[in-house]
């Protein structure tokens, strides 16, 4: 499916003047998420920065039907919804919209009984690596020697590998997309979006005042995450699991950027020296080989 | 509207098994509940009639109570109707959600098998599970026998849809004395049903749908007055419910032939001078007791609280200002406070009227009418004596071996 920016719909489906930071990745994804569908959707957000960037009612900047949610109940609230609008003759879909402490810590039972029960939702899990609405504490997705408020000294546990937990759920489709590659999301959504059943894409959505980078960098950061190879776009659909195209050459070691490229830019990996660095370096290798395997399990 | 008694069905169900009943009726669209004893037999039941396309609905299989909660919420969301049920620590693994359904106005029907409170592990009945959702907007019911928790929970859906209220409703029944309990019981037929519940409006209040109107629900608030507002809003809807609730039954009784009340069910209330007040199954057995009492001359009548929310205020303070003293049974209790109907009516009752709180039967221990009807004596021959008296609480319970427990 090849996807012409020129031929996205130009509706503006979020108004201005949101309550979001400058810089701000979750107004990227959230926007691309609704020009993919043409803002044909329903949205349900748990508890996160998402459910304060519209700003305040009885006004809202989301242009399409949404309902607010608490914290951890999002994906059981969607298969509610799913399953109501279905048995009214309604096909559109469903996207839940979720940040990471919402899906890798208190929503992650109700996630997982959703995709266990392969309800007809898209699930977005918008990756900003920590609990940033209540102002930068440690997720189950924060990497290792990150800082947040609740990590002063560092995370000293490794982050839940997210796509690949849901993937073991037998779902049709899991994707992992990033805020600064727009075509591959949106397409990936689109995809999504044609399946029946739980589809899960994690999509890497860098915050700056959580990652403590400048707030021009948001895109940069991001492209940084793929290029030297932390974040991999990879795309399992229906048995077959591939490497998306713009992470395609990085399967090579040697075209990745040198991973302090990435590091150096955000406040948060501060603490990391020259050997954690070299550490970190087999962390990203040992992921790439699991994904490799995987692509060679599923083909 | 059929206005004349149509035929019913006789049939033999546990109570569980009748709500399972209401709620296929009901032609109920969407539920999900999560098993816990004494509720399991609703779920069992409904899934099997789901399974058998006895109802055309959908059943999820959620991994909580939280999650049944939230789901059926979202199905209320999606213009379906729904009904979701649980019991003690299953309710109370939904409190997050209880309150966020409540203010939402979202139309709700849920079915609440009471049962104490651990620790210690025990399955049997209490009432303190379903007072703890007293303040989350909730409307709440508690059914006398089988009978009624079949009539309750289909009264529940009229309520709950009805454009004034636009509140929750939960329906209790007493774990086994009730949920497991088999009685006779007549069962509308479905036409009468279909003909006194019409299919649920989606778009009342609202409906979230892909494609359609790009409504918000719940985004954070410009004005917390604004808020507050929607708080004193719920609350006039709980007030506006009172006259639903009595308009709902009236109109099931003119099909069935039933009607047990509206708020309360009064036997003799009115014109006593003591008055029994509790709620639930045991009021079969504090009723015994009371009429007796009357056979042996007491002047004593009767009050069972059929609704804890909507509070019934008017009616209490009615019989109080006519009574000479007032007797509450609690099932239930607040540590630090005590029985909490005792504790909700003391203050609508005049101090010139004697008034008694007595915490029974908690954690499943057995009540005899005979030890009702001693407490009661008890009260009226103190209040005659000395009155009068005013004790909020008193525990009545066995002596346990060697003094202590
Ligand atoms: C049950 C509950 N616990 C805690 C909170 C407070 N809370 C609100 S948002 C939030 C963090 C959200 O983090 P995440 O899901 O990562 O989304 P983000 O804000 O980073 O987009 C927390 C802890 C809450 N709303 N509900
Ligand atoms: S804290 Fe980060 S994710 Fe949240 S609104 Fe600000 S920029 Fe966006």
């Amino acid at each position: 499916m090849s996807i012409r920016i020129d031929q996205l719909p130009r509706d503006k489906f979020i108004m201005p003047g949101t309550a979001a930071c400058p810089g701000c990745p979750l107004l990227i994804g959230l926007r691309q998420v609704m020009m993919a569908l043409n803002g044909k959707m329903s949205l349900v957000i748990p508890a996160g920065c998402s459910s304060v960037i519209p700003g305040m009612s009885p006004a809202t900047s989301y242009g399409v039907p949404t309902i607010h949610v608490p914290f951890a109940s999002s994906p059981a609230v969607a298969s509610g919804l799913v399953s109501a609008v279905r048995m009214r003759g309604n096909n559109g879909p469903v996207v839940v919209w979720a940040g990471d402490g919402a899906s890798s810590d208190i929503g992650f039972a109700a996630l997982s009984g959703a995709a266990a029960r392969n309800e007809d939702l898209i699930y977005i899990l918008a990756d900003n690596e920590a609990y940033m609405n209540t102002g930068i504490q440690a997720s189950g997705t924060t990497p290792w020697m990150a800082w947040t408020t609740t990590s002063p000294n560092g995370k000293t546990e490794e982050r839940k590998e997210m796509a690949l937990i849901m993937l073991m759920h037998k779902i049709p489709y899991v994707a992992t997309a990033s805020i600064a590659y727009p075509l591959d999301f949106i397409a990936k959504v689109r995809k999504a979006s044609q399946i029946r059943g739980f589809k899960f894409i994690h999509l890497y959505a860098p915050c700056p005042p959580g990652l403590k980078f400048d707030d021009s960098y948001t895109v940069k950061i991001a492209q940084l995450a793929v290029e030297t190879g932390i974040w991999v776009l990879w795309e399992y659909n229906q048995g077959k699991l591939t490497i998306s195209p713009p992470s395609a050459m990085y399967k090579d070691k040697s075209k990745r950027k040198p991973l302090s490229e990435y590091m150096k830019l955000q406040g948060r990996f501060s603490k990391v020296g020259e050997d954690a660095m070299k550490i970190y370096e087999a962390k990203i290798d040992a992921y790439w080989n699991t994904i490799l395997k995987l692509s060679e399990l599923y083909k | 509207m059929q206005e004349t008694i149509q035929r019913q069905a006789r049939k033999v169900l546990v109570g569980d098994h009748a709500v399972a009943e209401a709620v296929k009726l009901a032609r109920t669209q969407v539920i999900s509940a999560y098993p816990i004893t004494p509720q399991t037999l609703i779920v069992e039941r409904l899934a099997e009639m789901v399974d058998n396309k006895e109802i055309n609905a959908k059943f999820i299989r959620v991994e909580s109570e939280f999650a049944a909660l939230a789901s059926v919420y979202g199905a209320s969301a999606g213009g379906a109707r729904a009904f979701t049920a649980t019991s003690s620590h299953g309710l109370f693994y939904m409190y997050e959600m209880l309150w966020w359904a409540a203010a939402s106005r979202l139309p709700l029907v849920m079915a609440v098998v009471t049962r104490s409170l651990g620790p210690p592990w025990n399955i049997h009945d209490e009432h303190t599970d379903i007072m703890a959702i007293r303040d989350s907007g909730w409307i709440i019911g508690m059914a006398q026998n089988v009978q009624e928790a079949l009539d309750m929970t289909l009264a529940a859906y009229k309520i709950t849809e009805d454009s004034r209220v636009l509140l929750p409703v939960a329906v209790g029944l007493d774990g086994f004395i009730l949920s497991h309990t088999a009685e006779v019981l007549e069962v509308p037929s479905q036409e009468v049903v279909d003909g006194w519940l019409p299919p649920r409006d989606p778009h009342i209040p609202y409906v979230i749908e892909p494609g359609g109107e790009p409504i918000t629900m719940g985004n954070m608030v410009k004005s917390d007055a604004h808020h507050m507002l929607l708080k004193k809003m719920m609350d006039e809807a709980m007030d506006g419910a009172k006259n639903v609730i009595h308009d709902v039954f009236a109109s099931y009784a003119k099909l069935t032939g039933r009607n047990n009340g509206d708020l309360i069910e009064c036997v003799n209330c009115q014109n006593s001078d003591y008055v029994a007040v509790a709620t639930g199954a045991w009021s079969g057995d504090i009723m015994k007791a009371v009429s007796d009492l009357r056979e042996e001359g007491y002047n004593v009548g009767f009050l069972r609280i059929r609704f804890l929310r909507p509070f019934p205020e008017e009616a209490i303070m009615d019989v109080a200002s006519r009574a000479r003293g007032i007797i509450v049974f609690d099932r239930d209790y607040s540590t630090g406070l005590g029985g909490i109907i005792a504790a909700e009516m003391m203050g609508l009752v005049p101090q010139s009227v004697s008034f008694k709180g007595v915490i029974a039967g908690l954690a499943g221990v057995d009540v005899t009418p005979s030890e009702v009807k001693a407490a009661i004596k008890d009260f009226i021959d103190d209040a005659e004596r000395n009155g009068p008296i005013r004790i909020r609480k008193t525990w009545l319970m066995q002596k346990m071996e060697g003094g202590k427990p």
